[in-house]
């Protein structure tokens, strides 16, 4: 307690106390109150994407208050232990990975679940998503930053290989994401602008490329779509016309809340999952969407903060790569619903039913939070 | 170590910091840029979508009207509307369709029969999202059995239709006719509007010729559906304008009468009330189960039905077509009267043979013997074929012409009767389009007796008798007497066209009258039997209609021929003389003698409508006395 009365400027009072209890539970009260609205506020929007099925409504409670626990979990550990575990979980991740590709279990012709004797069944890509930028920042905080060209090399490399065995499955998505979030930790740790400007230069003229020997038959397909979908009105392009009519049929104000006629009428697909924005902007109107993007901003204000405060450069790029992956969730979803990229499936953040990534987005907070409230006396 | 605070430098911080700073203004821009499509979605194109929505969910359903009502002229129900329920397959919301059927057979009783009929269907063309019906008249069981695996069948859907049901189908199928399915034809023909709602559709009789009187004029709603298309809550509706119902001039009772006189038998009833040309009676026997063919006949009943030797689809009264034989002796005597070819003082000497010249072809007489003198009354009462054939060659063949179409022979004269035929009135110019050849006087010879060239359906025989029983007024057979509705009869009916045939002398009509009488009740009357002990009196015509014509002098022996090579058994006639109340024509296919086999029928029928019925119906005789009219 002494020690972090000191390490604070503003340790004194009742306010120093108040911090003191949350740091002894190793919690940042701020992003908590912001984790809880958004949570509770995305059960009431899916209880009417489900179309008023409150079970639905209670097994995501559950499956959510597994994830907080996760978290309060995760935030107990220091970071140094993701430090020194960063190198085993990313080769332990691969073998799963690999393993995925051959002995996986899955539905509609993707492989993405990894059923092992004694374990619950798990899905090692969404691990990845941790597991990945952890790799990253163990390897590019080992230097001096910025990172030289070669360790740059090495950085991107960690990313790839994960992700192109995650394409394989195949899986778009969670690919994207992986990829994402290593990334980031590349561009955090101070990666010339001259190189970035050099990938984006290359990724462009790789885009027809990708198009042609990459991409498969499906995802060409979706992107299409995505630039006509009247072309297969009742095909393809039947789930990016219902998700924009529920969109800008909602107005400023909606529909009101268990009113929205797009999805309760079974014109919006996927409306407790995938397309759940859908069903905020058409119930809740442009107000609803401006609360739910005004309160992921604040979340990402706050970890970007807790980011910038850290005490280490792995805990610094660690925190700053998380935050950019669930930014990356929320720009995705809501850019795919709202017809402004091709469909791919990413849920939203927190609020979309089911899946893994709720308790792996959780996982993610409980890191920032760790690195939040395990600080170090620093000789300054 | 290399980590912790020893490499923790503070360009390493700074460095950090800046591009935190660069991410959090990349994500204000992005967040931005999300919130800006919000914008333009929600608020700009605002109107664009509104509208997609609600074309989306509310659906404009057109209603049906219930078709018209169909009775007999004493109230009785001939057609009505009955709920079925049937379970139906929209193909567009099926998703896979055998893999549903198979399913649906396991939930249902569904024979190879419906199947059959189904796979039929789904290949005509129709409009989308219609559905198609697999099966019908499903019971409770099956209702709720079905209700319970609903949603696992995505596009079936249970329906309640109302189908039209004959509750006397057997019995008046020649005359309604039949309701179907819209085939292809007709959808063509029909207005898409009115009919948006409508599955069935006359397909004869008089379901045929009243469907627009019958159909009603569509109705409207506006529901909300879902996205599976399932109708969730009206919103606005238009009812329809029910179809009016019809009442026929046609007595239930009289028909039954005819089929039962019939019965076993292949033949034809035609019954008119002359005064006001209303059909009492329009029967073909056999009859069939009109019901069948409502919701669609398998291939194999219908196979029955069409390869019986009775041919029961055959509307015998309206389509089949006779040589008249000697019931057109009748109107012939008015065409010689009238036309001065004879009077009827006049006597010829019948030697049981006609020859045109000395030593030519003889013409037999039906009586090998001959009748000895006869006049014309005598010629219409003995059915004296000599008689006719004289006069026939002196008329020639224009004149018979004439007279006969006066008759309206030759064309369909009725006003309402569906599918009716004209018949053949040879003429001239008939004979020299048709077969390039002159009329030969053998010609008029044979048209004389009603054979040769000429054919008449027993409508047409019972019209022409009628004009005789109206001694000259025309009144067009039909079959509607009232419509219980909107409309008037004369809205529906057509225009009557037939002027009165006026006679030089008018009191020829009772001459013939009366030479009819004689046929009935006269000592050496051919039907004297079938007119004997009747407390009224009776007018009527026998006839016989060969089915192969006989060599010049071959013996006929009708014992020795089969049963479906025997002459045509005719009548035509009418009751009570003096005040006529009902004219019946009959033909029993095969049926031998005129007077052996058709009289009688027509006999049980007068003595039914005048005796029997008329208390109950008040337009027999009994009172006619004491001016009782319904």
């Amino acid at each position: 307690m002494a020690l972090k009365d000191l390490v604070d400027p503003a340790a004194s009072g009742p306010l120093a106390r108040s911090r003191s209890f949350w740091f002894a539970l190793h919690l940042d009260p701020i992003l908590l109150l912001l984790l809880l609205i958004l949570v509770s506020g995305g059960l009431f929007v899916l209880y009417s994407g489900a179309d008023r099925n409150i079970e639905v409504v209670k097994a995501q409670g559950i499956r959510l208050g597994v994830a907080f626990v996760v978290m309060l979990v995760f935030a107990q550990l220091d970071p140094a232990v993701f430090r020194r575990w960063a190198p085993w979980l990313y080769a332990a991740g691969l073998v799963a990975l690999a393993a995925v590709l051959v002995v996986g279990v899955g539905a509609k012709g993707a492989q993405r679940w990894l059923a092992l004797p004694g374990l619950p069944r798990f899905q090692p890509s969404e691990i990845m998503k941790l597991v990945v930028p952890m790799m990253a920042a163990w390897y590019l905080s080992r230097h001096f930053l910025p990172p030289r060209l070669s360790q740059v090399a090495v950085g991107l490399a960690i990313v790839l290989v994960p992700m192109v065995m995650i394409i394989q499955q195949p899986d778009l998505g969670t690919s994207l994401l992986v990829g994402m979030a290593g990334l980031f930790v590349v561009f955090f740790a101070g990666m010339s602008w001259k190189l970035i400007a050099a990938f984006v230069a290359m990724a462009s003229v790789s885009a027809p490329l990708m198009w042609f020997f990459v991409m498969r038959e499906y995802q060409k397909q979706r992107v299409l779509t995505l630039l006509d979908p009247q072309s297969d009105p009742l095909g393809a392009g039947w789930n990016i016309i219902q998700s924009k009519t529920a969109i800008g049929s909602g107005g400023i104000d909606g529909k009101g809340w268990l009113q929205g006629t797009q999805s309760h009428l079974e014109f919006l697909p996927e409306s407790h999952t995938d397309f759940i924005v859908a069903v905020l902007a058409e119930e809740f109107g442009f107000v609803g969407m401006l609360v739910l993007l005004a309160v992921y901003f604040l979340i990402i204000l706050r970890c970007l903060y807790i980011a910038a405060t850290a005490q280490d450069s792995f805990s610094r790029l660690l925190a700053g790569a998380l935050t950019m992956t669930f930014f990356i969730y929320i720009f995705v979803n809501v850019g795919m619903v709202s017809g402004l990229l091709p469909v791919v499936g990413v849920p939203l953040p927190l609020i979309s039913y089911g899946g893994t990534s709720g308790v792996t987005l959780m996982a993610a907070f409980g890191v920032l939070m760790s690195i939040h409230t395990h600080r170090r006396m620093i000789s300054a | 170590m290399p980590w912790g605070e020893f490499k923790d430098t503070a360009a390493e911080r700074r460095l950090f910091q800046r591009r935190t700073v660069v991410m959090l203004v990349f994500v204000i821009l992005m967040l931005g840029g999300l919130l800006g499509r919000m914008y333009q979605l929600q608020v700009v194109e605002h109107d664009i979508y509104t509208t997609i929505s609600d074309k989306n969910r509310v659906q404009v359903q057109s209603v049906p009207p219930p078709r018209g009502l169909i009775y007999d002229r004493n109230g009785k129900l001939l057609a009505e509307n009955r709920p079925v329920f049937s379970v139906t397959l929209v193909p567009e919301r099926v998703d896979g369709m055998d893999e549903t059927l198979s399913r649906l057979g396991g939930i249902l009783d569904i024979s190879a029969q419906d199947l059959e009929r189904f796979h039929r269907r789904l290949q005509e063309p129709r409009r989308p999202f219609q559905e198609i019906p697999l099966r019908y008249d499903l019971t409770e069981q099956e209702i709720a059995r079905l209700a319970v695996h609903r949603h696992e069948l995505p596009g079936v859907e249970v329906e309640a239709e109302l189908v039209r049901y004959y509750p006397h189908s057997e019995l008046t199928a020649h005359v309604l006719g039949y309701v179907g399915r819209i085939n292809r034809e007709e959808l063509q023909r029909i207005d898409p509007v009115n009919y948006a709602g409508t599955n069935y559709i006359g397909k004869s009789g008089v379901e045929r010729f009243y469907e627009d009187t019958l159909h009603g004029r569509v109705g409207y709603q506006h529901v909300e559906t879902n996205a599976r298309g399932r109708t969730l809550r009206v919103l606005e509706r238009e009812n329809p304008v029910p179809g009016e119902d019809l009442e026929l001039h046609l007595d239930l009772r009289l028909q039954q009468r005819a089929h039962e006189l019939l019965d076993g038998r292949r033949g034809a009833v035609i019954a008119i009330e002359p005064k006001t040309g209303g059909i009492l009676a329009l029967a073909s026997v056999p009859g069939f189960d009109t019901n069948k063919f409502v919701t669609g006949i398998s291939v194999d009943d219908y196979r029955a039905l069409s390869q019986s030797k009775d041919k029961p689809l055959f509307n015998r009264a309206l389509r089949g077509q006779y040589p008249p034989g000697s019931v057109l002796k009748p109107m012939l005597a008015i065409a010689a009267l009238d036309s001065g070819v004879t009077t009827r003082d006049r006597t010829i000497w019948d030697p049981g043979y006609f020859q045109l010249k000395e030593g030519g072809r003889r013409y037999r007489d039906w009586k090998r013997s001959g009748h000895g003198w006869v006049d014309l009354k005598d010629a219409i009462a003995e059915s004296c074929d000599v008689y006719f054939y004289e006069t026939a060659v002196e008329m020639g063949v224009d004149t018979m012409s004439g007279y006969l179409s006066s008759f309206g022979y030759g064309e369909d004269a009725a006003l309402d009767v569906s599918g009716a035929l004209s018949g053949l009135l040879p003429s001239r110019e008939w004979k020299r389009a048709m077969r390039n050849e002159p009329w030969y006087p053998g010609d008029s010879v044979n048209l004389g007796i009603g054979q040769g060239f000429m054919l008449a359906t027993p409508l047409q025989m019972a019209t022409a008798t009628a004009l005789i029983a109206n001694r000259g007024t025309w009144i067009e057979p039909r079959l509607l007497r009232d419509v219980i509705g909107d409309d008037s009869v004369e809205d529906v009916l057509p225009d009557e066209t037939h002027e009165p045939l006026k006679l030089k002398n008018p009191d020829d009509w009772e001459y013939v009258v009366e030479s009819m009488a004689e046929v009935m009740h006269g000592t050496k009357g051919t039907a004297r039997r079938a007119g004997s002990d009747a407390p009224y009196r009776m007018a009527g015509k026998t006839g016989t209609a060969q089915v192969f014509s006989l060599a010049e002098d071959e013996e006929y022996d009708a014992e020795e021929i089969r049963e479906r090579l025997r002459d045509h058994a005719l009548f035509v006639g009418f009751a009570p003389v003096e005040d006529p109340q009902i004219v019946v024509s009959v033909i029993v296919e095969n049926g031998g003698s005129g007077s052996g086999t058709a009289a009688p029928v027509a006999r049980a029928l007068f003595d039914a409508w005048l005796l029997e019925f008329s208390e109950s119906s008040g337009s027999g005789l009994v009172s006619q006395a004491t001016g009782g009219l319904d």
